[in-house]
C-alpha cells in the first residue's frame, strides 16, 4: 500500500471541462490514473474523452462511486466545490486551486471538523503514488516507484527534489503536496503519521518553508512518534521578514516562522536538515543504509501481500496517533523469516 | 494589501469604531488648513506602509501653526526605511490616560481568527508577547464571531472600571466583525486609548486586506497606494508575477514560489546575494518572462540574471521563447545563466542554441555559474 492513493483509487474531477481541469484530467489519464467521472454544472450528460460528465458531485457519486475528488475550479468557486465533495462523503478531496480567500478556508476548516473527509490543499500540486496513481498537476515522468515518502508545502521545489531522488535511484512511495496556504486540510503531522503506518515507505522527506509553525509541530511529532528516518529541507532562509514570498502562507511575521528556527527545531529532534536540495538524496540514502534498506526496490513478497490487502478508506489520522515501532519490527522479522 | 492609517481609520469610522477626527494632507498649507479647523494641539503623522514611524521622527505633536508648518515640511518627503512620506494625517492631540492593544489576526494552528487584547498598549505586540506574555489575552473567534459575553471578559482583562469596560466591549465586537466582513489578514488598534473623560478612542489603525479576497471588495481594491510600494513590485503584480526586491546583485527568474525561495537560498549558500524573489508562476506565458526580464534589467544593482526553470506544467520551450523575445525587445548586456530541466527541455535547448546560448541542467551548477558571471561583471 502506498499512502492515500493507489491502483484502486477512482477519481472524480470537479471542473473537468475547464481550461486547467481538462488539461490535467488528460494528463492524469495518460499516467494510468482511473478517472471515473467529471462534474461541470451545465454540462451534465456529456462526456470528456470517454469519461461521463455530471451536473453534481452527488450524481457522479451515485453513478460511478469515486473515492477521490480533485478540484480544478477557479478560486471564487472553490469553497463551494469543497463543500459539495464533503457533503457527498467522498473520503479524499484534493483541491489544486490557488488564491482562495483565507476566510473561505476558515469556514471550510470548521466544517470539516468531525467529518470523515480528508482534504489535501488548497494551493497544492496534489499527490502521486508513482506508477499507480497521479492526482494533481505534477509532471509524472520525474517520479519513479520506490520506498521514500515525500511531503511538501511547495510545487516546483517538490519536483526538483523528486527529480534528484529519482536520479539518485531513490524511488518514491507517495509524494504529497499539502499546499502553500496558511490554512490547509492536511498538515505535515497528518502525513508523517500516514507514512509511519505505511509498510511501503521506509524513509520520509519533508520540505517545509517559512511561515507558520507546522514544521515545528512536525519536529515534535517526530521526536515522540515517528520511528522511520526523516530528512528535512526548509526553503526561505534568505527571505526578508514581513514580505509574502509568493505563497500566501510563506511570510515571516513578528520574527516568527523563520527558516532558521525551523531548521534548528528539526536538528533538536535529531532530523538531518539538508542545507541545499541536492544534499537530500545523500541524506536519505545514508538513513536507509543505516537501516539496511535500498530504497528503490519493492520487496516482492510485500507487493503480493499488499495486492491482497483490501484497501481501507483514507482515514483522518489524529496528529497524536501512536506509531507502533515494536509491532513493525516484529512484522519485519516475520517477513525475513519467510524469505 | 496594507492600508495606510488614514484609510484604516476611514474603515473603522464606517463600522462605528470610535476614531478621533482627522484628515490627510499632502502639503504644509493643507496641513495648516486642516489643523485650523480641528484645533491645536495637533498631531502630524507620516502615512507610510511601514512600522516604526514614531522612532524615525515621522510623528510630531505641535502646539502652534508655526510649529506645524515647520514639522510638516520636515515630515513630508522624509524617507522612513526606504519609504518616502507623501501624506501626513492631521488629528487633534488627545490626552491619554491609558493605552491598550486590540488586534485580530489569523491563528493558523487553530484555523480561526483570534482576537488579542493587552493592557500593554502603544508598543509592538510582538514585544509584549516576548517580554510579558501574561499580559496578552487571546480569544478565538468561531462562526459566532465575538459573542458579547466574551467581549465583556476581554474588556475586564483590560480595565477594572465598569464604565470603561462598557465602552471597550463594543469596540472589540466591531473590530472582530470588521476583520471578517472585509476579509482582513490583520485589523489592529494600537493604541486603543482611554482619555481622562473616560472615553475610548482608536488612535491608530493597522489594516491588512487578504489579497486573495480583493475581487469581492472592489471598493477596497481602490485603496491600494502604488506610490507607496516598490515600482518593480507594482509592475510585477500588474503582470501577474510575484516579485519581492532584495538587497543583492543576482537577479533570479524562477517558476514556482518554493523553488524561487530555494534558489535565493542556494545563491547565498554559494556565496552570492540574491537581488530578488521572482515567481513567474505555473503558466508558460512568454509575456510574463519578458515582463520579468524588463523589471530585473531596470534594477541597476543586478549584475547577472539566473533563470531556474523546472518544466512541469510550465514548458521549457515557452520560457525560452519568452526569454528570446525579451532580449529582442529590451536588448540587455547583463550576463544571463539559464538552467532548464523537464518538459520540452530539448526543444528549449534547440531554440537557445540557434541563438548561441546554452542552458545548464543542474541547479547547483547554474547558481555557481551565475555567481561567477556576476563577479566578472562587477
Amino acid at each position: 500500500m502506498s499512502v492515500l492513493v493507489g491502483r484502486d483509487s477512482r477519481i472524480l474531477v470537479q471542473g473537468i471541462t475547464g481550461r486547467d481541469g481538462s488539461f490535467h484530467a488528460r494528463q492524469m489519464m495518460e499516467y494510468g490514473t482511473r478517472v471515473v467521472a467529471g462534474v461541470t454544472p451545465g454540462k451534465g450528460g456529456s462526456s470528456f474523452d470517454g469519461v461521463p460528465v455530471f451536473e453534481s458531485v452527488e450524481e457522479a457519486v451515485a453513478r460511478t462511486k469515486p473515492n477521490v475528488s480533485v478540484i480544478y475550479v477557479p478560486a471564487v468557486l472553490a469553497q463551494d466545490a469543497i463543500y459539495e465533495a464533503v457533503d457527498a462523503e467522498i473520503p479524499l478531496v484534493v483541491c489544486i486551486t490557488e488564491g482562495i480567500p483565507a476566510r473561505d478556508m476558515v469556514d471550510v476548516a470548521a466544517y470539516l471538523r468531525g467529518r470523515s473527509t480528508r482534504l489535501i490543499g488548497p494551493n497544492c500540486p496534489g499527490l502521486i503514488s508513482p506508477g499507480a496513481c497521479k492526482v494533481g498537476i505534477m509532471p509524472g515522468f520525474i517520479h519513479t516507484p520506490g520506498r521514500v515518502g515525500l511531503v511538501s508545502r511547495s510545487g516546483t521545489l517538490t519536483y526538483e527534489v523528486v527529480w534528484q531522488l529519482t536520479r539518485a535511484k531513490l524511488g518514491q512511495s507517495t509524494c504529497i503536496g499539502i499546499g502553500g496556504d496558511p490554512i490547509v486540510g492536511t498538515r505535515f503531522t497528518d502525513t508523517l503519521a500516514l507514512f509511519e503506518a505505511d509498510d511501503r515507505t521506509d524513509a520520509i522527506v519533508l520540505i517545509g518553508e517559512i511561515g507558520g509553525s507546522d514544521e515545528e509541530d512536525a519536529a515534535e511529532l517526530i521526536e515522540s512518534h515517528i520511528a522511520k528516518p526523516v530528512v528535512a529541507f526548509i526553503a526561505g532562509q534568505t527571505a526578508p521578514p514581513g514580505k509574502r514570498m509568493g505563497h500566501a502562507g510563506a511570510i515571516v511575521s513578528g520574527g516568527a516562522g523563520t527558516a532558521q528556527e525551523k531548521m534548528a527545531r528539526f536538528a533538536r529532534a535529531g532530523v538531518p536538515v539538508a542545507r541545499v536540495p541536492s544534499e537530500i538524496p545523500a541524506l536519505i540514502a545514508e538513513a536507509l543504509r543505516a537501516r539496511g534498506k535500498s530504497g528503490l526496490r519493492v520487496v516482492t513478497g510485500a507487493r503480493k501481500r499488499a495486492a491482497r490487502v483490501k484497501r481501507k478508506p483514507p482515514m483522518k489520522v489524529d496528529s497524536r496517533v501512536r506509531a507502533r515501532p515494536r509491532v513493525k519490527a516484529k512484522a519485519r522479522a516475520k517477513r525475513k523469516a519467510r524469505r | 494589501m496594507n492600508l495606510h492609517e488614514y484609510q484604516g481609520k476611514e474603515l473603522f469610522r464606517s463600522v462605528g469604531l470610535p476614531v478621533p477626527p482627522g484628515e490627510v494632507a499632502s502639503s504644509a498649507e493643507e496641513a495648516l488648513e486642516i489643523a485650523g479647523r480641528l484645533g491645536y494641539p495637533a498631531v502630524a503623522k507620516a502615512q507610510v506602509l511601514i512600522g516604526g514611524r514614531g522612532k524615525a521622527g515621522g510623528v510630531k505633536v505641535v502646539k502652534r501653526p508655526e510649529d506645524l508648518a515647520r514639522e510638516a515640511g520636515k515630515i513630508l518627503g522624509m524617507d522612513i526605511r526606504g519609504h518616502t512620506v507623501r501624506r501626513i494625517l492631521i488629528t487633534p492631540a488627545a490626552e491619554i490616560e491609558r493605552e491598550y492593544y486590540a488586534g485580530v489576526v489569523l491563528d493558523r494552528k487553530a484555523e480561526t481568527p483570534v482576537l488579542m487584547v493587552s493592557p500593554a498598549g502603544g508598543i509592538d505586540i510582538e514585544e509584549v508577547a516576548r517580554a510579558t506574555p501574561e499580559k496578552i489575552l487571546r480569544v478565538h473567534l468561531d462562526g459566532r464571531g465575538l459573542p458579547a459575553y466574551r467581549a465583556r471578559a476581554a474588556a475586564r482583562f483590560l480595565d477594572s472600571r465598569f464604565e470603561i469596560q462598557r465602552a471597550l466591549a463594543p469596540v472589540l465586537i466591531r473590530l472582530a466583525r470588521l476583520y471578517r466582513e472585509l476579509d482582513c489578514s490583520l485589523a489592529e488598534i494600537n493604541p486603543l486609548a482611554v482619555t481622562p473623560d473616560k472615553k475610548v478612542w482608536a488612535l491608530d489603525a493597522k489594516v491588512v486586506i487578504d489579497d486573495n479576497a480583493l475581487d469581492r471588495h472592489p471598493d477596497l481594491a481602490g485603496l491600494r497606494d502604488p506610490g507607496a510600494e516598490d515600482p518593480g513590485e507594482v509592475e510585477a503584480r500588474e503582470k501577474g508575477l510575484s516579485y519581492v526586491r532584495l538587497d543583492g546583485t543576482i537577479g533570479c527568474v524562477v517558476n514556482g514560489a518554493g523553488l524561487a525561495m530555494a534558489t535565493m537560498d542556494l545563491i547565498q549558500h554559494h556565496g552570492g546575494k540574491p537581488a530578488n524573489f521572482l515567481d513567474i508562476g505555473g503558466s508558460s506565458n512568454p509575456d510574463k518572462v519578458t515582463a520579468a526580464m524588463s523589471i530585473l534589467t531596470r534594477d541597476a544593482r543586478v549584475r547577472a540574471v539566473l533563470f531556474n526553470i523546472f518544466g512541469g506544467i510550465t514548458r521549457c520551450d515557452d520560457v525560452a521563447r519568452g526569454l528570446l523575445a525579451a532580449l529582442d525587445r529590451i536588448g540587455t548586456k547583463i550576463p544571463i545563466v539559464i538552467r532548464l530541466t523537464g518538459t520540452n527541455e530539448r526543444e528549449a535547448r534547440d531554440l537557445l542554441g540557434a541563438r548561441g546560448m546554452t542552458a545548464l541542467s543542474d541547479m547547483d551548477e547554474a547558481v555557481r555559474a551565475v555567481i561567477a558571471r556576476a563577479a566578472e561583471a562587477a
